[in-house]
C-alpha cells in the first residue's frame, strides 16, 4: 500500500517537472550550452601576442631574434622603433601586450665579454595573461640561446617535457569534469531546495504530511525525479564533450556514472537540508547558492588549482564534495584509472552521502512547527 | 508619486521581515570575497617532484639539489624506476617526474649537452604549465652554472695551445630581465577582486529581482495589484528600486572588504565607481525584471536567470581573457553588460581611469539598460492585458 503510494507520488512529481516545459528545456540545454561555451570560447591559453620591438641598433642578431618571434605564429610584431618611448602609449591603449627592448650594440655584446641585455616588459594588468606571455617570450629567447650555445659547445641541459594525461593542455578536457560537478549541484541541490520550500510556502507540505506517506518517503519521492534529471544531464554533457570536442574517455563509463550518482545524492541531501532550514523559496535559493554553488565552483579545483591556495584554505576544501568528485572524474576520463586508485575519494563521497542523507531524513519532522 | 512611496515601503518591509535572508544578503559578499580572493590564483607555490635518477652522478645530484634549493619543488620520492614514478603520478602523489638518464654527466663532459625528461601531471592544466616553466628556468640556470665551472678548464687548455680566438668564441649569454607593468608583483588578487564584486552584485541583484515579481504571481497578489489604480511603470519601479539599493549596499560592503582586507589599490575615483554601478545595475536588474515577465514560478525564474547570468559571466573575461576567445565570441562579448562593467571596475580601481576613459562602456551600459527596461515594461503590459 505504502509502496504504491510512493510510486504514485513519484509519478506526480515527474508530471510536475515534465509539465514545466520551459524549465525542462533549460535544464536539458544547460549542460550542452556550457560544454560548447567552455569548449569554444574559454581558453586560458594566450594565442595572439602583440609584440612591440625597441631596437636602437638593428643588427643580424636582433633581426634573427625578431624573425624567430614571427615564426612562432603566436607573436605578431605591431611596431618596431628605435626608442622606448613608444611602449607606454601602446600599453595604455591596450594595443601591445609585450615589449622587447634590446640594448644598443646587441650583436657586438654577444661576441664580447659583457652579457648582451634584453628587457621584456609585459602589460601585467591581467597578471595571468601577463605571466603566460612572459613565459612564451622567454621560451623563444631561450631556444635561440640554446642553439647558439650548441654551436659554441656550451653546456646545455635540454628538458624534454611531457604533459601527461593531457598533452596539448586542452581546456575542454580539464573543464568537462568540473562542469559535470557544477551542473549536478545546480540541478540537484538548487532545484530540490526550491521545490521543497515551495511546498512549504504554499502550504501543500501539510497536506503531504497528513497523507499515508511517511516523511522519509516524501523526501525520497521529491528527490527521485531530480536524480533522474541529473543523470540525463551527465549523459548529455558527456556526449557533447565526446562528440564535439573529442574529450578522451580512458576509463570505465559505468564507474563514472556510478560515482555521479553518489555525488548527486550528496547534492540532493544538501538541497533537502537547506529547504528544511529556510522559510521561503528566496531564502532557500540564497542559502543553496551559499552552501553549494560557491564552494563547489571556487574551492573544488575546477578553475583554480587547489595547490595554489594558501595553506589555511586547503583543509577547507576537504569538506567540499565537488573537490573529490572532480578528482574522480578527471581520474577516470583523463587518466583511465579505476576504483583501485580512486577508492579513497569514493569512500569519502560515500560517507558524505550517508551522513547527509541521514541528516536530511531527520530534518523533516512529521510535524510542522 | 505618493503610491510609489507606499509601494516601496511595502517592498522594503517584505524584504526586511525575513531577517535570515537579509543577514545572508549582507554576509554573502563578505564570505565570497574572502574565499575567492584567496582561492582565485593560478600561481603554484610548491610542486611535488619525484626523481628518477639513473645516473647517480655528482651533476645529477647537483641538478636535484638546485631544484630543491629554489623552494619551488619538494622531492617526495625517488627511485631508479620510471614506472614507480608513473604509478605515483596516477595516484596523485606527485605533480612532476624528473627523469635523469644514465649517461647524464658523461654526456655533459663529453658532448656538453644532455637531456632530462620532465613529466607533468597535466590533469590540472594551469598548474602544470606554471610548474613546467619554473623547472625549465631552474634547469637553464644550472646549465649556466656548470658552464662556468667547466669553462676555466677549457680556457686554460686553449691558452696553453695559444688559441686566443677560442676564448672570444665563447658566446656571452643573453641576459633577460623582465618587468610587469601596472601590476609589478603580478598580484592576481588585485585583478580578480573587482571582477568578483561585479559577479556578486549581478547574481544577487538579478536573481532577487526576477524572483520577486514571480512571487507575487505565485501567491496571487499580482492580480490584486493589477486592479489597483497603479501605473505599470510605478509598479515596475517599486519592484526594481529596493534591489537596486540592496545591490549598491552589497557593492559598498564588498569594496570595504576589498580595501581593508585585501588592500586592493583604488587609484580612481570611488564616486565614479558608484555612478557606473548605478547605471550598470539598471541593466542587470532589468534583465531580472524582463525574465520575471516571461515565467510563472519562482523556480523557473531562478533557473532562467541563472542560465543567462552564467553565460554572461563565463563570456565576460572574468576568469579567462576575452582576447583568447574566437572572433565570434569576442563580438558577442560586446553585447555583454557584465563584461563592460568588469572592464570599468578594473580600469577605474587599478589603472585610475577617469570618466572620459570609460565613457564608451558606460554609454553602452546605459543604452542596454534603457532597452531592457523598456522591453520589460512592454512585456509586462502585454501579459496583464
Amino acid at each position: 500500500m505504502n509502496r504504491n503510494a510512493l510510486r504514485a507520488f513519484v509519478v506526480k512529481e515527474f508530471h510536475h517537472i515534465l509539465r514545466d516545459r520551459q524549465t525542462l528545456t533549460i535544464l536539458l540545454m544547460m549542460p550542452l550550452v556550457q560544454v560548447i561555451l567552455f569548449g569554444y570560447a574559454l581558453r586560458s591559453d594566450v594565442r595572439d601576442i602583440r609584440l612591440a620591438v625597441v631596437d636602437p641598433t638593428p643588427d643580424h642578431a636582433t633581426l634573427e631574434l625578431q624573425s624567430r618571434f614571427i615564426a612562432t605564429n603566436r607573436f605578431r610584431i605591431v611596431t618596431t622603433s628605435k626608442t622606448p618611448d613608444v611602449i607606454e602609449p601602446l600599453f595604455r591603449r591596450g594595443s601591445a601586450d609585450v615589449a622587447l627592448v634590446f640594448e644598443p650594440g646587441f650583436a657586438s655584446h654577444l661576441r664580447g665579454t659583457d652579457p648582451a641585455r634584453v628587457l621584456i616588459a609585459v602589460d601585467a594588468s591581467d597578471p595571468n595573461t601577463g605571466t603566460t606571455s612572459l613565459n612564451y617570450t622567454r621560451a623563444v629567447i631561450a631556444s635561440y640561446q640554446d642553439e647558439r650555445s650548441a654551436a659554441n659547445m656550451q653546456v646545455r641541459i635540454v628538458p624534454e617535457t611531457r604533459m601527461r594525461f593531457n598533452p596539448t593542455l586542452e581546456s575542454v578536457n580539464l573543464f568537462v569534469p568540473g562542469l559535470i560537478a557544477l551542473v549536478l549541484v545546480l540541478v540537484s541541490a538548487l532545484m530540490t531546495a526550491i521545490s521543497l520550500s515551495r511546498e512549504k510556502e504554499r502550504g501543500t507540505m501539510e497536506v503531504l504530511l497528513v497523507s499515508p506517506l511517511r516523511p522519509q518517503q516524501i523526501i525520497v519521492g521529491k528527490v527521485i525525479p531530480y536524480l533522474g534529471l541529473a543523470f540525463a544531464n551527465v549523459l548529455t554533457a558527456l556526449l557533447a564533450a565526446w562528440a564535439v570536442f573529442h574529450v578522451p574517455f580512458r576509463g570505465s563509463v559505468v564507474l563514472l556514472l556510478t560515482e555521479s550518482v553518489i555525488y548527486t545524492i550528496v547534492s540532493l541531501a544538501l538541497g533537502v537540508l537547506v529547504a528544511a532550514r529556510t522559510a521561503s523559496q528566496r531564502a532557500a535559493m540564497l542559502t543553496a547558492m551559499l552552501v553549494t554553488m560557491l564552494p563547489n565552483t571556487l574551492l573544488s579545483g575546477m578553475i583554480f588549482p587547489i595547490a595554489s591556495m594558501p595553506a589555511w584554505l586547503r583543509p577547507v576544501t576537504y569538506i567540499v564534495p565537488a573537490r573529490w568528485f572532480i578528482v574522480i572524474a578527471r581520474g577516470i576520463m583523463l587518466k583511465g584509472v579505476g576504483i583501485t586508485i580512486l577508492w579513497r575519494e569514493t569512500l569519502i563521497l560515500s560517507i558524505m552521502a550517508t551522513l547527509l542523507l541521514a541528516a536530511a531524513m531527520r530534518s523533516f519532522k512529521p510535524r510542522m512547527e | 508619486m505618493q503610491t510609489l512611496r507606499y509601494l516601496l515601503r511595502k517592498e522594503f518591509l517584505q524584504i526586511f521581515r525575513d531577517r535570515f535572508m537579509v543577514a545572508q544578503l549582507m554576509l554573502m559578499p563578505i564570505i565570497q570575497l574572502l574565499l575567492l580572493g584567496n582561492a582565485a590564483t593560478f600561481e603554484v607555490k610548491t610542486a611535488r617532484m619525484y626523481v628518477v635518477d639513473r645516473d647517480h652522478s655528482e651533476m645529477s645530484r647537483g641538478l636535484v639539489a638546485k631544484l630543491r634549493a629554489s623552494r619551488r619543488f619538494v622531492v617526495v620520492g625517488s627511485s631508479p624506476s620510471y614506472d614507480v614514478g608513473d604509478q605515483w603520478m596516477l595516484e596523485r602523489r606527485t605533480d612532476m617526474i624528473l627523469s635523469i638518464p644514465a649517461d647524464f654527466e658523461r654526456n655533459i663532459v663529453r658532448t656538453r649537452a644532455a637531456q632530462v625528461q620532465l613529466v607533468l601531471n597535466a590533469e590540472d592544466g594551469a598548474a602544470a604549465g606554471v610548474t613546467q616553466s619554473y623547472a625549465a628556468q631552474i634547469i637553464g640556470a644550472y646549465a649556466n652554472e656548470l658552464e662556468s665551472e667547466l669553462t676555466p678548464l677549457v680556457r686554460t687548455a686553449s691558452r696553453s695551445d695559444d688559441a686566443a680566438p677560442q676564448a672570444s668564441m665563447r658566446a656571452q649569454p643573453i641576459e633577460v630581465r623582465a618587468r610587469g607593468w601596472y601590476n609589478p608583483d603580478l598580484n592576481y588578487r588585485d585583478y580578480m577582486v573587482p571582477g568578483i564584486l561585479v559577479q556578486l552584485v549581478t547574481v544577487v541583484g538579478t536573481l532577487m529581482t526576477a524572483m520577486n515579481i514571480v512571487r507575487e504571481k505565485e501567491l496571487g497578489t499580482l492580480d490584486q495589484l493589477s486592479v489597483t489604480p497603479l501605473s505599470q511603470t510605478a509598479f515596475m519601479a517599486a519592484k526594481l528600486i529596493p534591489f537596486w539599493i540592496i545591490a549598491l549596499i552589497e557593492l559598498t560592503l564588498g569594496l570595504l572588504v576589498a580595501r581593508f582586507v585585501f588592500h586592493v589599490p583604488m587609484l580612481g575615483s570611488i564616486p565614479l565607481v558608484f555612478a557606473a554601478a548605478a547605471i550598470y545595475l539598471f541593466a542587470a536588474l532589468g534583465i531580472g525584471l524582463f525574465v520575471s515577465t516571461l515565467v510563472d514560478t519562482q523556480q523557473q525564474a531562478m533557473f532562467v536567470t541563472f542560465f543567462i547570468i552564467m553565460v554572461y559571466l563565463l563570456m565576460s573575461g572574468l576568469f579567462t581573457p576575452i582576447r583568447s576567445m574566437p572572433t565570434w565570441a569576442q563580438w558577442m562579448a560586446q553585447l555583454n553588460p557584465v563584461k563592460h562593467f568588469i572592464e570599468i571596475m578594473r580600469a577605474v580601481l587599478l589603472k585610475g581611469a577617469t570618466a572620459r576613459d570609460i565613457f564608451r562602456p558606460i554609454a553602452i551600459l546605459a543604452l542596454f539598460g534603457a532597452v531592457v527596461l523598456t522591453l520589460a515594461v512592454r512585456q509586462y503590459g502585454k501579459r496583464i492585458g
